[in-house]
């Protein structure tokens, strides 16, 4: 079983590299790109059932001796990031088809090597191994944004290649400051050797800020609004369900197994996630296109998603989870209601629309339910996950947090109404009409996938036992990492 | 002691440069980045141990693991100031000038 681990990126960097010989040959590019994203869920799949119940499956790659080897693990968190993420690949690979965005030669190549990339952060358990899967990934998604080389993806890619290139830096430098004074890379022995160590914790407090700029948490997330909207609708599509959530994967694994012991950094993460949820909310109000609103609640949600780490109790973790998995694939809906209205009506800016309910009902309701669940209100999934974080805050004695959060809904709720209002109530400005560019069966595509998943969010709601059930095994898993640790310390 | 200095230094004049408002002057800034961190990957090896590293070379050898990170660490800089030096080529192309101020229109 654990031989099986290296597939989870090799066999996407592998279609990557094969996709970029095969330029002209869209067809054979697609086939490798989907199976890739499959391979990938189906690893996920098979690890999660695997480490379900406490398990960690491990792989020492190479055989080197203790101390060079680069050990690989994946715990239930790993596995179900995999699966999370590969799903994500998934939707967005169909929109972008449907769009005919992934035309360009390259697009393919770089969504299985940015796949790669995320695979190998998720399963690895060394520190410079997760830089350079970091890097993979990141570089695959400074092309894909810039992709169009139009002026405003050129200055979104400055922006953004800048500051996640000193975001980088930053975690480099820490990588050596953190070897220097542990002389360890592998995450099971620095959980061990940092804590108590003043010049490793500096080292840790850079990686710490490097791993908050990629999550995007306040006030290092200056770069993601400005960056995504730029990006291909598709392309955000795939942003938002990757990039982030590593950043936000990491800083689990971290708090898991080191900043757990920190004294005196826990109710820091609290006011971090309560700063970023409530700048990123407002932010979203004032947006005035639907991707801009929607990008910048992707801020907003990266603070529910940190909170119950300045907790750490199963009730808040396995609330955490099972928040994540429901907000990627209701975000992404969200923001593939945004790639079709683009290209059903030539602009997503809210001026620009009106009426949409009369004129597409099926698109309506493709944005109303997953737009019910981002903002919390039952009986969505996304008022499972809610319920339970703010009950775990409270419950933990964390009751500002759970009041800001709160309070943060009704204003996500406000800026879904916003776009409602703008978008799909009222009157269609005078504009001309921009025609059919798409076949038929590509716009029945691009409705469809946000409308599938929004039923999906609802009936998710009332039924989310075994989800839930599935979150606190993971959660259990973080809280006490015993099993990780042991499994990734070879005796 | 001197390897403190050299990574305070290239660090400095890195993030002089990347507050600059130029793509290439930022690249640039990248590159001394890279370069401080490098050193410091080296410098946390044990500035002292230079021999070979090789296994059972004795109390001399240099920490293999250090130098497989800086090897690892300058190829990537490296593909990352191509990539920005091309994104600044492109936007003197695009907006002509590599200047981020001059070139900020609608949003």
């Amino acid at each position: 079983m654990s031989g099986l681990i290296p597939l989870a990126f090799a066999f996407p960097l592998t279609a990557g590299a094969l996709g970029t010989l095969l330029r002209g040959r869209r067809a054979a590019q697609r086939l490798l790109t989907v199976a890739a994203a499959l391979v990938v869920l189906a690893l996920g799949v098979v690890l999660l059932a695997e480490v379900r119940t406490g398990g960690v499956v491990t792989d020492d790659v190479g055989a080197w001796p203790d101390g060079l080897a680069i050990v690989l693990a994946v715990d239930p968190l790993a596995a179900l990031m995999l699966c999370v993420t590969a799903g994500a690949t998934l939707v967005a690979l169909t929109v972008a088809w449907a769009r005919g965005e992934d035309d360009h030669p390259l697009f393919h190549p770089l969504v299985a090597s940015l796949l790669a990339g995320v695979a190998l952060a998720l399963v690895t358990a060394d520190l410079f191994n997760l830089f350079v899967a970091f890097e993979v990934m990141l570089i695959a998604s400074y092309v894909l944004l810039a992709l169009r080389g139009g002026r405003d993806q050129v200055r979104a890619g400055v922006v953004y290649v800048g500051t996640n290139l000193l975001a980088s830096a930053l975690f480099l430098l820490g990588v050596g400051l953190v070897y220097g004074a542990t002389g360890t890379v592998n995450l099971a022995r620095l959980a061990t050797a940092v804590p108590g160590d003043p010049a490793a914790l500096a080292g840790l407090s850079l990686l710490l800020v490097a791993v908050a700029a990629k999550a995007g948490l306040v006030p290092l997330h200056g770069w993601l609004p400005r960056a995504y909207v730029h990006a291909g609708p598709a392309v955000t599509v795939l942003f938002s369900g990757l990039l982030t959530k590593v950043g936000v994967y990491v800083l689990y694994r971290l708090t898991s197994l080191i900043l757990v012991d920190v004294t005196g950094l826990a109710p820091w993460l609290v006011a971090v996630a309560a700063v970023t949820m409530v700048v990123g909310v407002v932010g979203a109000v004032g947006g005035k296109d639907m991707r801009g609103i929607l990008t910048f609640h992707m801020v907003s949600q990266v603070g529910y998603l940190v909170l119950p780490l300045g907790l750490m109790t199963v009730d808040a973790v396995a609330a955490g989870v099972l928040y994540l998995v429901q907000y990627v694939a209701v975000k992404a809906a969200l923001l593939a209601v945004a790639a079709a209205t683009r290209s059903l009506e030539g602009s997503d800016r809210l001026a620009d629309l009106g009426g949409l309910l009369r004129t597409r009902p099926a698109l309506g309701i493709a944005f109303l339910l997953p737009a019910l669940a981002l903002a919390g209100l039952p009986p969505t999934s996304g008022f499972v996950g809610k319920y339970l974080l703010i009950d775990a805050a409270f419950a933990a004695g964390s009751w500002w947090g759970g009041a800001v959060m709160l309070g943060v809904s009704l204003l996500t709720l406000l800026s879904m109404i916003k776009i409602l209002t703008g978008a799909f109530w009222g009157e269609r400005p005078e504009r001309p009409d921009p025609g059919h560019v798409l076949t038929a069966t590509r716009r029945r595509v691009l409705v469809g996938v946000p409308l599938a998943i929004g039923v999906a969010a609802v009936l998710l709601g009332p039924a989310a036992a075994p989800l839930l059930e599935l979150a606190r095994d993971v959660a259990t898993g973080l809280v006490d990492p015993s099993g990780y640790l042991t499994a990734v310390v070879r005796p | 002691m001197s390897a403190a200095v050299v990574v305070g230094l290239l660090a400095a004049g890195g993030t002089y440069l990347v507050l600059q408002r130029g793509v290439v002057r930022v690249a640039l800034g990248f590159t001394l980045l890279g370069h401080a961190a490098t050193t410091l990957l080296i410098a946390a090896g044990g500035a002292d141990a230079r021999g070979v590293p090789f296994a059972g070379a004795g109390p001399g050898a240099a920490d293999p693991l250090p130098q497989a990170f800086a090897l690892t660490a300058i190829v990537i800089s490296l593909g990352l100031t191509a990539f920005l030096l091309a994104l600044a080529f492109r936007s003197r192309d695009v907006h002509g000038s590599d200047d981020l101020e001059t070139t900020e229109g609608e949003r």
